[in-house]
């Protein structure tokens, strides 16, 4: 066994097990790993961000994983505490129910684990800019927003500069929404199973390896019940319930914005909804069935958080002091049947519109008008863009804003694709979502 | 129907709080967390003068997990004092609980995060508690923080195993967490929560009458308009065009890959594209859904082994409902070849009352099934002279998962030694043989049960004698591996050997000691498999799970 090296003896008692993993190499750490002080240091040096609704679990995880400088962010105003989250969110009590998240765990946090020190920022990850995001030593975030992953994603890529190493920022991501990957977008259509029990870690070297946007294709949305179904022909109590909050609220109370939260408004969709169920003699429509849908809620307990919570922290550990060999690059985890977890490395696609330099390939219908390819945007797995404006080399096919090229560009929507475009020709998409453009080449089929 | 008054008023505060996990155990999931009480056993006493012993940290963790989703109360039986190394790695502790019984302070700690759910701490070993007969008993799951005294270790095991309460032993060192879980020799499962697309039962090829009659009051196809046509629920077009395919195919259904194929293509020939849509979106369905859907109904041999289980042949007064239940339903199968249908049908491109109609056919057939199958068991029950009968729901649950009902047939925490079964010491032997294999590091973490049982056993002999001696952790090794391939060093080979060496080193690395972040995903593993087996829905563990944080990766092994 190697010796293990001196370190400061004030810390030494409380991190007495963390640091004797930092001070002997193991079967697996780097041959040239130097383990003791100087690791210690940069354990303790290292400043983190740490954004999302895993918030509890890895800012605990990290404060015990001897990191000093934490940030926190992302758990915006509009974010405060419900009594909902009571039952994983363990920072949380009963009397901070409407308080900011980031706030209460951060001094929650730093009260317990003495010598952290942390800072919360309440408010979206877009608030910040690139010298924000050029402090941290390593990112790491549990957001529960396919967006928000994509903006940080394509932020930190954005930032590596290669004259630069300390430009380029490690990303570890966890979510527990329950995607299974590996299926592709058809298989998954007919299963929208949020189980509760699944989840990824995956960490991202920008520019490096496999990125959130080159996997975007695991991570399909779920897909809208057809309007003309839910209008006309619904089978489901979801249908109704779809009914009853989107088309019903907008012809009786359409000056009521309505709110998720409030219960009253949640009670006249509920009753709304049992009205509509009962005219088409479909059974089934619940209260908690009308939240589920209103609120788009996917199931959560403390396990799963817990599980991909730390299975992130751990890979910060390893990335922040070289003991062990990090994660390359996903690790699948699904808990129903026994605990069930599949490692693999995602590819890096040369066509990804972040990371890669070629456009990505895209096959249309030619008779599509371009409104409806719009549209198709945002469910389409490899684009998921939801107010995306467009434009070719030569011509803007679409452009929100401003107004008057809004309105220029307007008569677009009702042409057919092959109306304006080459088979094959490339267009550049952008959304207000994220800061940099999307590549596609479009192919008739 | 009238909206329930629960539903007037808003869910309670209760069901607001638990509102995400209700959506995965409901109701009666919730009810059996809120009746059971969970021992953590967090550790065995001190290893030494010079050590600061097990930290326990996955059990906390486990438990706080626990907590948080409102069983109704814990006991932590932890003899040791916190020290500073306990505040390194334990959230649940705080610096004024230096000094003062881990047990009670974590327990404060832990009651925090949930003022539903009742907390008790004893300082003392659990060997001690263990003479109070009646103090096992107040527990439906046992949580043990290795590693741990070989003698508490199986007293404890066998007096649980007695009592069928279940055990989870868990070890987390370093960056390798391992952990096993004994069940009572039977555990059935009703709610198994299969993936719903497996459990797609529409029995297309065996169309009972009034399915049949659908199918025939459709009339003719040809002759509807477009918007009739590209309605007809796919269910129904794929029931008229096998009608068809048997008639050309002297009486036969498409049975094998090569006839689906042609079957597929026969539905997609009579689809209309003359359409504004240029296609049919229920064809569309019916094609997709022809090579899952056509296929006879066949029963799953875990299915068959529960039939031929003796306790469901041999039924007595007292046996256990799910064995009534289980004997009626073999009955029906016995009667049918088919099991009662579960009655679900998957949404479809349809109009509304004719999906009500077509989903009430199957509704109603599953009802007939039921009925049928509850028939059997108040004749069993009579014929046993059961006074309590079981309750219809239980029978309805029962009959809607028939196909995906399970009995874990429970094992005991695996424990290599010169006496341990054959059969664990071939599985092991075996789990050795994948490449990259982790039953490595069950192996290591074997070994270090070893040496703290020695340490632990003999005080006077090795008090001073570090987790990390070179020469216990020799001896121990050669001693395990003799045990392991029965005194045939070739039973394994280089590469496994060499998976053993490393993993122990990575083992000795931490000198015992936990990483918090290891402890805590354990005790997410550990919570998850105990939220199971309390509300005895989903698949739990059997048996053994180890994870491995170094190289990211887990297994599940059958020790």
């Amino acid at each position: 066994m190697a010796t293990s090296v001196a370190v400061p003896l004030n810390e030494k008692g409380r991190w007495n097990h963390l640091y004797k993993v930092l001070s002997k190499p193991g079967p697996f750490s780097d041959e040239d790993w130097v383990p003791g002080e100087e690791t210690i240091n940069a354990l303790e040096s290292s400043k983190i961000l740490g954004a999302g609704g895993l918030g509890c679990e890895i800012l605990k995880n990290l404060a015990l994983s001897g990191f000093k400088d934490i940030h926190v962010i992302d758990m915006g105003i509009a974010d405060t505490i419900d009594i909902s989250n009571l039952n994983r969110q363990f920072l949380f009590r009963q009397a901070d129910i409407g308080k900011p998240k980031a706030e209460v765990a951060a001094a929650f946090v730093e009260k317990r684990v003495k010598g952290v020190k942390i800072t919360p920022y309440v408010g979206k990850i877009q608030d910040k800019d690139e010298d924000y995001y050029m402090q941290f030593k390593i990112v790491i975030c549990g957001l529960d927003s396919i967006e928000a992953r994509r903006w940080i994603n394509s932020t930190l890529i954005g930032m590596v500069d290669l004259e630069n190493p300390e430009s380029l920022k490690p990303l570890v991501d966890g979510g527990t929404e329950g995607r299974p990957p590996h299926s592709n977008y058809l298989n998954i259509q007919k299963l929208i199973v949020y189980t509760g029990f699944k989840g990824q870690a995956r960490v991202i070297l920008p520019t490096l390896s496999s990125c959130i946007e080159c996997q975007l294709d695991m991570h399909a949305p779920r897909p809208a019940v057809p309007l003309c179904t839910i209008a006309t022909i619904p089978r489901q109590p979801q249908h109704c319930i779809e009914w009853a909050h989107q088309i019903a609220w907008q012809e009786k109370r359409k000056d009521d914005t309505f709110d998720s939260d409030d219960m009253e408004h949640i009670s006249w969709v509920y009753n709304t909804a049992l009205e509509r169920a009962q005219q088409f003699h479909i059974h089934g429509v619940t209260f908690q069935m009308t939240q589920g849908v209103v609120k788009n809620i996917i199931p959560a307990i403390a396990s799963t958080n817990a599980v991909i919570a730390a299975s992130t922290t751990s890979e910060v550990l390893k990335i922040a002091t070289s003991c062990n060999p990090y994660l390359e690059n996903y690790m699948m985890y699904a808990g129903e049947e026994g605990v069930y977890t599949y490692t693999f490395e995602a590819e890096k696609k040369a066509d990804c519109p972040v990371c890669g330099n070629l456009a990505r390939n895209m096959d249309v219908d030619p008779n599509m008008t371009l409104g409806d390819f719009i549209d198709s945007l945002g469910e389409k797995a490899e684009a998921q863009l939801k107010k995306p404006s467009m434009r070719t080399e030569e011509k803007t096919l679409y452009q929100r804003f401003p107004p008057q090229l809004e309105e220029h560009t307007r008569p677009n929507l009702v042409l057919k694709l092959s109306e304006l475009l080459e088979n094959g020709q490339e267009i550049a998409v952008s959304d207000p979502a994220y800061t940099i453009d999307f590549r596609f080449r479009l192919h008739f089929r | 129907m009238a909206p329930s008054p629960a539903a007037l008023s808003g869910p309670t505060s209760k069901e607001r709080k638990y509102d995400r996990q209700l959506r995965l155990w409901a109701a009666t999931g919730q009810q059996a967390l809120e009746d059971a009480r969970v021992l953590l056993v967090n550790s065995d006493g001190p290893l030494g003068s010079s050590s600061t012993g097990v930290t326990g940290v996955a059990g906390v963790e486990a438990l706080k997990n626990l907590v948080l989703p409102g069983i109704g109360g814990f006991t932590i039986v932890d003899p040791a004092i916190v020290t500073e190394a306990d505040l390194g790695v334990n959230f649940f502790l705080e610096e004024a609980s230096l000094g003062k019984s881990r047990a009670d302070e974590t327990c404060r700690l832990l009651r925090e995060l949930n003022p539903d759910v009742q907390g008790y701490s004893y300082s003392k070993s659990i060997t001690e508690l263990l003479g109070d007969a009646e103090f096992l008993p107040r527990h439906k799951l046992v949580i043990i923080s290795g590693p741990t005294k070989r003698s508490t270790l199986e007293t404890l095991c066998e007096t649980a195993q007695k009592l069928e309460i279940p055990v989870l032993y868990i070890h987390s060192v370093g960056f390798c967490a391992t952990f096993s879980l004994q069940l009572p020799s039977e555990f059935p499962i009703v709610e198994t929560h299969p993936d719903p697309e497996s459990t797609q039962d529409l029995r297309l090829l065996h169309p009972w009458p009034e399915l049949a009659n659908a199918v025939a009051s459709l009339g003719n196809l040809e002759s509807m308009d477009d918007h009739q046509h590209g309605h007809v629920p796919y269910l129904l077009l794929l029931l008229r065009f096998l009608e068809q395919w048997k008639q050309s195919h002297e009486g036969n259904m498409p049975s094998n890959y090569k006839e689906k194929t042609e079957f597929r293509e026969f539905v997609r020939s009579n689809a209309r594209t003359e359409n504004a849509e240029g296609g049919e979106e229920n064809f569309d369905e019916a094609i997709a859904a022809v090579v899952k859907t056509i296929s006879p109904f066949s029963l799953r041999s875990s299915i068959r082994e529960i039939f031929e289980m003796p306790q469901c042949h041999q039924l007595t007064t007292t046996s256990a409902d799910f064995w009534i239940i289980a004997s009626a339903i073999r009955t029906f199968y016995n009667t049918h070849n088919v099991l009662p249908l579960p009655g679900s049908l998957p949404d479809m491109k349809a109009k509304s009352a004719d999906y009500v109609a077509l989903q009430n056919v199957y509704k109603k057939k599953a009802r007939h099934d039921v009925e049928e199958v509850t028939a059997t068991i108040r004749q069993l029950e009579s014929d046993l002279g059961r006074t309590t009968l079981i309750l219809d729901r239980e029978v309805e649950v029962f009959c809607k998962n028939a196909a995906h009902i399970k009995v874990v047939r429970g094992r005991a925490i695996p424990q290599i030694s010169n006496n341990s079964d054959a059969a664990l010491l071939k599985a092991v032997r075996s789990g050795l043989q994948m490449p990259e294999s982790l039953a490595s590091l069950f192996i290591a973490c074997q070994i270090l049960d070893a040496v703290v049982d020695e340490i632990q056993s003999n005080p006077a002999l090795h008090d001073g004698r570090s987790v990390d001696d070179d020469g216990l952790w020799i001896a121990h090794r050669d001693r395990i591996l003799t045990s392991l391939t029965l005194g045939d060093p070739a039973a394994i080979d280089e590469s496994a050997l060499e998976g053993i060496d490393d993993a122990i080193q990575e083992v000795r690395r931490a000198e015992g000691g936990e990483l918090h972040n290891i402890a805590s995903l354990a005790g997410g593993l550990v919570a998850q498999e105990s939220l199971k087996v309390l509300t005895r829905q989903y698949v739990p563990l059997d048996n053994t799970c180890v994870f491995d944080g170094a190289r990211s990766r887990s297994e599940m092994y059958r020790f």
